[in-house]
């Protein structure tokens, strides 16, 4: 048996243990780097449109003189479509969730349709625009409206909200099931006043994390045909609209330096957005857990 | 009345029972509607890219998109070789995994070897603020910050160029990656590091030796969806890395990816109907098979290679 002499060991382990230590400090440098850029990120979007944000911006339409460009149309189309997303994704979406979970849970419909779910999340988003453009604009004849573009929203944030309400739902302990059922109560009685009020918290943050998303996509309503300059604000489900995200990115394509910097207003007021939306999901699931609890 | 509630009459009963379910019923149904709703999703996507896609290739023959490496469908001269834009988009997903891998593994074997519990907790939630971020504003960023950076470094470089747009894109599917990993490495049990800790390995050579390859299918997995989203990843590319179908593996100049190109026509004036419009369908139905084809794998690998330990 090689053995390895006093000296060549106390060698090896201390080069050993400087690789170690080199390793960590590798280790320390990538997790800095990432929160690094998010820093950058954040502090240059901020200088450079900060300035940009007054009154005038936010009640303005857009216009070709980037001074007096807003962001009226815009806002009014992204609350619209988002609203009409959330709205048609929290319905299918639970009910979806409630049916893999407390209907058909280890049956092979349900197998296949879990496998479907997971591959959906997986489609690139713009896909989703050519099927709204398709099935919404063209064959249900809805035009490239507020309703199709919130349709075709619902469609892509669909499995997030039905993974996180299936979660929810199966967190549920099953005792509360059986205690409702010894009473006598169906099986819909015992979802709708067991289930589903213990599910909530779970169910309503899917469903914000599903309406942040929709609130930032911007290629799937390209896809679909929404507008880019839109100097009026959609009074009807079926009116014409443009969104925040592809206000943005048409003041971004312009070689004037006022677009960008009214580009960059427009992304400070769309993190703003997204923020308030996050911060409103941790209070509401606390207050919730409290109250079920 | 009190004699009711004992014994309830037989026939009145089971009526009273039928009534009751008939609701019940209505509502398993509709519950059942919305889930096969969501099956018709995925039904709907591959009829409709199949249908236009089908009359695409009735015009133009389906070897020459496969192969040709020339893309001017909106041009008067048109040529529809799809390998120009695959190109485009293979440059672009294969640089953004050289930086999101490397930063994403480390990050993840920081997170779940080396960090103390109140760091992971913090850094984890900010990683993740980054996978939050509307795609468009990595856009921006990757234009007017990253842009003018790589330039100033060597003038030689075009506006529009893959690089800039790479590595924004490299640091968005970070989290992805780095989140996905640590789950893996972090369902890896306490027994096998205090074995190797026993027999005297250095936390390095735990962690790599150990932790990383007894996690390794979850690992292969997270990369794969990454790699299927930078492929399919849509706004940065169309901002940062151009509109010039090249086919060319050089990120200095500007290129376009499958799903910038569909944003181009999508934007324009095409017809409904055109053959330019129709070629939407055609790169979209590819895009569309290459992530489902990458989504299945990165699924396989975690079932086929899955590591028990009980």
């Amino acid at each position: 048996m090689a053995v390895i002499p006093q000296t060549e060991f106390q060698r090896r382990r201390a080069r050993r243990k400087w690789m170690g230590r080199a390793f960590h400090g590798l280790c320390l440098l990538s997790v800095a780097i990432a929160l690094g850029m998010l820093v950058v990120l954040l502090v240059y979007l901020f200088i450079q449109g900060v300035t940009g944000i007054n009154w005038n911006f936010l009640t303005s339409f857009a216009s070709r003189h980037p001074d007096q460009a807003g962001i009226k149309a815009a806002m009014l189309g992204s609350i619209y479509v988002v609203v009409i997303a959330g709205v048609v994704a929290f319905t299918l979406g639970v009910a979806t969730a409630l049916y893999l979970e407390e209907y058909a849970a280890r049956s092979k419909f349900a197998r296949i349709a879990k496998i479907n779910i997971a591959n959906l999340a997986g489609v690139p988003s713009i896909v989703y625009g050519i099927l709204g453009l398709q099935i919404f604009v063209y064959s249900l004849h809805l035009g490239k409206s507020v309703l199709a573009g919130g349709f075709t929203l619902a469609l892509l944030v669909l499995p997030i909200v039905i993974v996180a309400a299936s979660e929810a739902v199966r967190a549920v302990p099953p005792s509360l099931r059986e205690g409702a059922y010894a009473l006598g109560a169906t099986r819909w009685q015992v979802i709708w006043h067991m289930v589903i009020p213990q599910a909530f918290p779970g169910i309503l943050t899917g469903v914000i994390l599903a309406v942040s998303r929709a609130i930032g996509e911007t290629a799937p309503l390209i896809a679909m045909g929404a507008l880019t300059f839109v100097p009026f604000t959609p009074d009807s489900p079926l009116s014409r609209f443009t969104v925040l995200p592809i206000q943005i990115f048409n003041w971004t394509s312009r070689p004037q330096a006022g677009f960008q910097e009214a580009a960059a207003a427009g992304i400070i007021v769309l993190l703003v957005i997204l923020l308030v939306m996050n911060a409103g999901a941790v209070i509401l699931r606390n207050k919730f857990q409290k109250k079920w609890e | 009345m009190a004699k009711n509630v004992l014994s309830p009459p037989l026939g009145k009963g089971s009526r009273s029972s039928w009534r009751r379910s008939l609701p019940e019923r209505a509502i398993a149904f509709t519950l059942f509607l919305s889930t096969v709703l969501s099956i018709l999703i995925t039904v709907g996507i591959v009829a409709v890219l199949l249908f236009e896609a089908i009359k695409f290739f009735g015009d133009v023959s389906f070897f020459e998109f496969i192969t040709g490496t020339r893309w001017t469908p909106l041009f008067s001269s048109k040529q529809f070789g799809v390998l120009a834009l695959v190109a485009g988009t293979t440059l672009t997903a294969v640089l953004a995994m050289v930086v999101a891998l490397p930063l994403g593994l480390l990050s993840a074997i920081y997170l779940s070897e080396y960090a103390p519990d109140p760091v992971r907790r913090a850094v984890k939630p900010i990683l993740e603020v980054l996978a939050g971020i509307p795609t468009v504003v990595y856009g921006y960023f990757a234009l007017l910050f990253v842009t003018p950076i790589i330039r100033q470094i060597s003038g030689d470089i075009s506006v529009f160029n893959a690089l800039s747009a790479s590595i924004v894109m490299g640091i968005m599917i970070l989290p992805m990656v780095s989140s996905l990993s640590e789950d893996a490495m972090r369902a890896v049990p306490r027994t096998l590091r205090e074995g190797a800790y026993a027999l005297g390995a250095t936390k390095l050579e735990v962690s790599t030796l150990v932790v990383v390859p007894a996690a390794l299918s979850g690992i292969v997995s997270a990369f794969i969806l990454a790699v299927s989203r930078a492929i399919g990843e849509t706004m940065i590319v169309t901002i940062a890395a151009g509109q010039n179908p090249n086919f060319t593996l050089n990120p200095f100049v500007p290129i376009e990816t499958m799903t910038a190109y569909i944003v181009q026509v999508s934007q324009g004036d095409a017809p409904a109907g055109s053959i330019e419009f129709k070629t939407i369908f055609a790169v979209a139905l590819l895009l569309f098979a290459i992530t489902l084809v990458m989504n299945l794998m990165s699924q396989w690998v975690v079932s086929r290679f899955r590591e028990e330990y009980e």
